[in-house]
């Protein structure tokens, strides 16, 4: 009889394990409204995208376009919670449904795009991968670091990206993987590896966090593309075009002239039918996408437009002092480009 | 069961016999139900959500670079070869770990029972400090405070030029096969042989006769003996190369990178300091009146311990040190902390995030890390076995 209770017991709580884990994809933007905030994926503490600061709240671009979502969604950028994730585990934590964005300066790819149940939803940040060198070793180009040993964070494209440049110029090199940035960057500094590589807008960040930034120099070759974005799991259409279209609707207030100062008063008076239809004066367009009305008005008041964002983590006024470039406004010489919003 | 006479005929819920049955394959239908459901869940929502599964990506290109490895590797080879690479680095790690905690843990356990009470306390200091230390943090110890702060290879530590200690580890000349090399095996092997044959011969002779052998001494000279002879017949079996520094680092000769030495190490006092407890409690574990038959039969200290304390000892002893083998052998998935790259930072670390199949990735390393443990566990329990008290 002890027998029968115990296998009983056991099957009843098997069955019941394996319907509950029978979750649903494409319920994302429910399931975010019943808890109340968006659980956000960011790195475990990169300058300029997503850091811890003084009193312990993570600032960034990668953890304002967090806020942005939220903004938009519950009109308030404060209900956002942030989930510290390494390289590694980063895609388990989305995949497993543990956060619901993930905006963690991640490289859009192919594989990553198609293979992992994932998808972007567009580019927070044009990146590519350069060099860090102490300056000591006297070297002004990539292709004088034959033989070099060089610190990556395992998992990344930058492993990947590395291999083949040095493969295609006919250079040695010696890896040395870690699992954070900073255990990379603390390597760098000992001299156990001679060169750090990453994004470049990493490499700014973690150079000024090193004990003597000016001795160390950027070299100037990018060796690939590094386009940075936020990613939500597939299936899942509508929490996808949010995202997506939070990002387009940062740029298209920036493109417009709206920023956090001004965006109320347009709102109520603008005779731009294009800035009306966007901040919700003309239409419904928020419907659509399952968000109120003045969706655009709350992202910007309270997150700001593209280029405050820019401006503000990783503009002239921070240590990182990096140059639009590729991140302009497509009429400003960039590539930065959102579709309209009608 | 025995009960034949008065057990009813037929398939009756009385019988012990048909319910013993009945609830067996009971459970065994419900556990394989239990993993088919499980399995086919799984599978149907990596399906709905898209992630790709199935082992397809083991021959896939792996387009990175690794530190170490033990086999020759190009960023052309697949997956498959990066998992075996990462074995033997796992391998590497806690067999040289095993041996020399082992040997580390039997000296400080004999230590800590010595009389001389200098040695007995610092035996004792050590055993307290490094067993209460987690390991994670005597790797991160050894490795960012010891090696790291070495210098530069501009500045090694440079003994006779052929050996170089720097942050980049430790450069010493490599090997490779020459002339020699084959007739030096076979005089090694036919050396071993002699050896045992000597040996077989001297106890047959002392068992008969009681006349003593050196057969130590002889056996060292044949041991060496046979193979000089070797070597001035045929040539030196290795050709050395020596490392040089160019541009960056070393080049030519072999290095045993820092973060090997570091876990290495850190593994090894932590290990010992477990394994010098269990000595000290096998040893104890025998009672005082063998010490005393062997003081009265004229034995001294070193032949009483090699001879007589120690193979008793040994029964006591050889569970809980199959136990920290496998401590070992699993500890050192830590060097994911340091970039040493062993099993799970090369597999379940980069592979992992490269091709997103955490389920196929935890699934492989856990069964390798089972298959190790489990033939480590064989080895000692034949080994348990044959040392075993053979009672009447």
């Amino acid at each position: 009889m002890k027998m029968l209770k115990s296998t009983l017991a056991v099957v009843t709580a098997a069955t019941a394990l394996g319907i509950s884990g029978l979750a649903q994809a494409g319920a994302t933007l429910d399931a975010v409204q019943k808890k109340g905030f968006v659980q956000c994926g960011v790195s475990d503490g990169l300058p300029g995208f997503s850091v811890p600061d003084a009193k312990g709240n993570i600032v960034g671009i990668d953890a304002d376009v967090c806020r942005a979502v939220a903004a938009a969604v519950f009109g308030d950028a404060k209900k956002v919670k942030f989930s510290q994730l390494n390289a590694k585990e980063r895609f388990t934590a989305l995949q497993s449904g543990e956060v619901d964005v993930l905006s963690r300066n991640t490289t859009w790819t192919s594989s990553r795009d198609a293979g992992m149940g994932l998808v972007f939803a567009g580019v927070t940040y044009y990146d590519g991968i350069g060099f860090l060198v102490n300056k000591k070793l006297g070297v002004s180009s990539a292709k004088e670091l034959d033989g070099a040993t060089i610190c990556i964070q395992a998992g990344t494209t930058t492993e990947l990206n590395v291999s083949d440049y040095f493969r295609a110029n006919g250079l040695k090199y010696t890896p040395i993987t870690f699992d954070t940035s900073d255990e990379s960057a603390k390597s760098l500094e000992s001299g156990r590896c001679d060169v750090l590589t990453s994004d470049k807008s990493q490499l700014y960040a973690q150079r000024s966090k090193l004990a003597a930034p000016a001795d160390y120099v950027v070299l100037p070759e990018t060796i690939s593309k590094e386009p940075l974005g936020p990613v939500v799991r597939k299936g899942d259409e509508e929490w996808f075009s949010i995202v997506k279209w939070t990002l387009f609707a940062m740029l298209n207030a920036e493109e417009m002239g709206i920023n956090s100062k001004n965006v109320e008063a347009e709102a109520k008076a603008t005779k731009n039918p294009d800035v009306a239809r966007m901040l919700g004066a003309d239409g419904e367009y928020g419907k659509d996408l399952k968000l109120p009305k003045d969706w655009v008005v709350q992202i910007v008041k309270q997150v700001g437009n593209y280029g405050e964002v820019f401006e503000k983590n990783l503009g002239k006024e921070t240590p990182l002092q990096i140059d639009r470039g590729l991140n302009a406004l497509w009429n400003n010489g960039g590539i930065q480009y959102a579709p309209p919003v009608r | 069961m025995q009960n034949q006479i008065g057990a009813p005929k037929g398939l009756s819920l009385s019988d012990p016999r048909v319910r013993a049955w009945l609830f067996q394959i009971i459970t065994v239908v419900a556990v394989v139900a239990l993993g088919w459901y499980l399995f086919h869940n799984t599978q149907t929502n990596l399906q709905h959500r898209g992630i790709t599964s199935g082992f397809d990506f083991l021959e896939r290109s792996a387009g990175f670079g690794i530190a170490q490895h033990l086999i020759p590797y190009t960023e052309q080879d697949s997956y498959a070869r990066v998992f075996v690479i990462g074995l033997l680095n796992t391998l590497l790690v806690t067999f040289i770990g095993i041996v020399l905690a082992t040997l580390l843990g039997f000296i400080i356990g004999v230590a800590r029972l010595s009389p001389n009470w200098m040695i007995n306390k610092l035996a004792t200091v050590y055993v307290e400090t490094f067993r209460n230390i987690p390991p994670l943090l005597q790797i991160l110890f050894w490795y960012f405070a010891v090696f790291l702060t070495l210098p530069g290879p501009r500045g090694s530590i440079n003994i006779n030029d052929a050996f170089f200690i720097s942050n980049r580890g430790l450069n010493m000349p490599g090997a490779s096969v020459a002339e020699g090399f084959w007739p030096f095996v076979v005089s090694l092997v036919l050396a071993i042989l002699a050896i045992v044959l000597m040996v077989r011969l001297a106890n047959r002779r002392f068992e008969a006769t009681g006349e003593p052998f050196h057969k130590f001494w002889v056996g060292l000279f044949l041991f060496f003996g046979i193979p000089a002879l070797s070597v001035l017949l045929f040539g030196s079996p290795l050709h050395w190369e020596m490392p040089q520094l160019k541009g960056f680092n070393f080049v030519g000769g072999w290095v045993l990178i820092p973060e090997l030495l570091a876990l290495t190490l850190a593994l090894t006092i932590y290990t010992a300091a477990f394994i010098a407890e269990i000595v000290r409690s096998g040893i104890r574990s025998v009672s005082y009146g063998q010490t005393e038959a062997a003081r009265s039969l004229g034995l001294r200290e070193g032949p009483t311990l090699r001879k007589v304390i120690i193979p008793q000892a040994l029964r006591v002893i050889i569970p809980p040190l199959t136990s920290q083998y496998l401590n070992l052998a699993k500890n050192s998935s830590l060097a994911a902390g340091i970039g040493y790259p062993e099993m799970v930072s090369l597999f379940a670390g980069t592979v992992l995030n490269q091709t997103g199949q955490a389920i196929e990735v935890i699934a492989i390393t856990m069964s390798v890390y089972l298959a190790i443990s489990i033939s480590i566990s064989l080895l000692m329990n034949w080994y348990n076995k044959r040392i075993a008290l053979i009672e009447r």
